[in-house]
């Protein structure tokens, strides 16, 4: 499916596991820019807004390579950015259960491939920037993606395809090592 | 012929080295991590997984066609050196690695990553107290190995003291750490693996162990990464056949009562480069 932003009631549709190709503004932010955000409120409508979890390496206004940042890190700082209209949240690694029931009913997590900076890069052109003073890793950076090949990780549903593997993982886990999960925290 | 200890042009030898070697290792994959990645494409059996690959595979490629890093986190810089007898152990080989960081992280350019611990400021240029790490080691040439080494898998890398009875629960320890990572470090990982030595040396070999190549594996090796890739965690945590694409293993004789065992998690970026430093 192809996305372009702002997003709307579409990204309802979309479930874990499928392939979107998603076009349009969208906003980079790391912790220190949700922190900011959470604090001074934020820069860009975020109606129908995609975040992008990431910190470019930017050389004379341009960006050299700009792949995804472990999402994680932002899983107890992404609640107000959902509760304001932000419909998609772009990074690696999935998200903690805090997001995956703020996501429902309203956006989805979008998984780029972790490390695919150059192919990222080559797929975005840099518009501007907010909060430059939080450093090139740390600022928001206004970005125009044409056609970024993500794989929907959360969906609006509660399908988190990341647990769905993790859970996996723990039975192979417990059953290779014979494990009794009763004892086991 | 002994070099004057406090020889700038030997210093400037080694920061020119670093600052190759840095840009090598950031732009290209080195051949057997490359291999293992187009092996591992052509094995997946799953079809996000396989995708997740093409991924990567398209992005080393644009990489070095756009001569850009592989990855927006070009790490902090570990560095390795080897020392010839007539090179003297002298601040002129640490001053001339940190001349070449600086100068790699504006040429590259290289994102700049290195900070306080606490107060958290950055330094702009990739140098801090300590940072870059220097490791040296004796050896016939005077050679610069570079380990730009990223925060994702870094930070999901464990450290146990285990007891001497329990041995036969590496392969566990091992598994155990990367179902705790998931897709956090960007798999399909390389595990460097350190087993013995003290607290700090089993990590030191865990790091150590990233710099073999990884397209051999021993019994042991094979039997631990068997054991990762049965958990299916897959490209990226998004499940699949190739969670981690080798595991390599360092070892050193430790206390009779003790048994440290040591993960360090390496993302599929697995970059290392070694220059040889003109003099």
């Amino acid at each position: 499916m192809n996305l372009t932003t702002p997003l709307g009631d579409e990204v309802l549709d979309l479930r874990a596991g499928d392939t979107v190709m998603l076009s349009g503004t969208i906003y980079t932010a790391r912790d220190e820019a949700h922190l900011r955000m959470m604090e001074e409120g934020i820069p860009f409508d975020p109606e129908g807004a995609a975040v992008y979890h990431c910190g470019p390496v930017v050389q004379d206004g341009r960006l050299v390579v700009a792949g995804p940042t472990t999402s994680a890190r932002m899983n107890r700082l992404t609640g107000f950015l959902i509760d304001a209209g932000v419909r998609a949240l772009v990074g690696k690694g999935g998200m903690g259960p805090e997001v995956v029931e703020q996501l429902r009913g309203r956006g989805v997590y979008l998984a780029l491939t972790g490390g695919c900076a150059a192919l990222a890069a080559a797929r975005m052109r840099l518009s501007g920037v907010y909060f430059e003073d939080l450093g090139m890793a740390e600022a928001v950076w206004i970005i125009e993606a044409d056609n970024l090949p993500l794989t929907v990780g959360i969906d609006a549903h509660g399908g988190d395809l990341f647990r769905a593997v993790r859970e996996k993982a723990k039975t192979q886990f417990h059953q290779r090592f014979n494990i009794n999960q009763d004892t086991v925290s | 012929m002994m070099v004057n200890p406090a020889d700038p042009a030997l210093s400037s030898a080694l920061a020119d080295a670093t600052e190759r070697g840095l840009a090598e290792a950031e732009i290209r994959l080195p051949p057997d991590v490359l291999a293992a990645l187009r092996r591992a494409a052509a094995a997946e059996k799953d079809e996000i997984a396989r995708r997740e690959l093409g991924n990567i595979l398209e992005n080393i490629a644009l990489a070095e066609e756009r001569q850009v890093p592989i990855c927006q986190d070009t790490g902090v810089p570990v560095v390795y050196l080897t020392l010839p007898p007539d090179v003297p152990f002298s601040p002129a080989l640490f001053e001339g690695v940190r001349e070449g960081v600086q100068r790699a992280t504006a040429a590259i350019p290289l994102r700049p990553n290195v900070v306080d611990p606490l107060t958290r400021e950055n330094t702009n240029d990739n140098t801090g107290v300590g940072m870059p790490a220097v490791h040296v080691t004796p050896g016939e040439r005077l050679t610069v190995t570079v380990l730009p080494k990223g925060a994702g898998s870094e930070n999901v890398s464990r450290i146990g003291m285990l007891l001497p009875s329990q041995a036969g629960e590496i392969p566990r320890f091992v598994a155990e750490t990367m179902l705790l990572a998931g897709g956090k470090p960007c798999p399909p990982v390389i595990l460097g693996v350190g087993i013995g030595g003290t607290f700090d040396m089993a990590a030191a070999l865990a790091k150590e162990a990233l710099l073999l190549p990884v397209d051999t594996m021993d019994d042991y090796e094979q039997e631990l990464c068997d054991a990762v890739n049965a958990l299916g965690i897959g490209p990226m945590g998004l499940g699949g056949d190739t969670t981690a694409l080798a595991v390599k293993v360092k070892r050193a004789g430790c206390h009779t009562a003790s048994l440290p065992v040591a993960v360090n998690v390496q993302c599929w970026a697995c970059r290392r480069a070694t220059v040889e430093v003109k003099r």
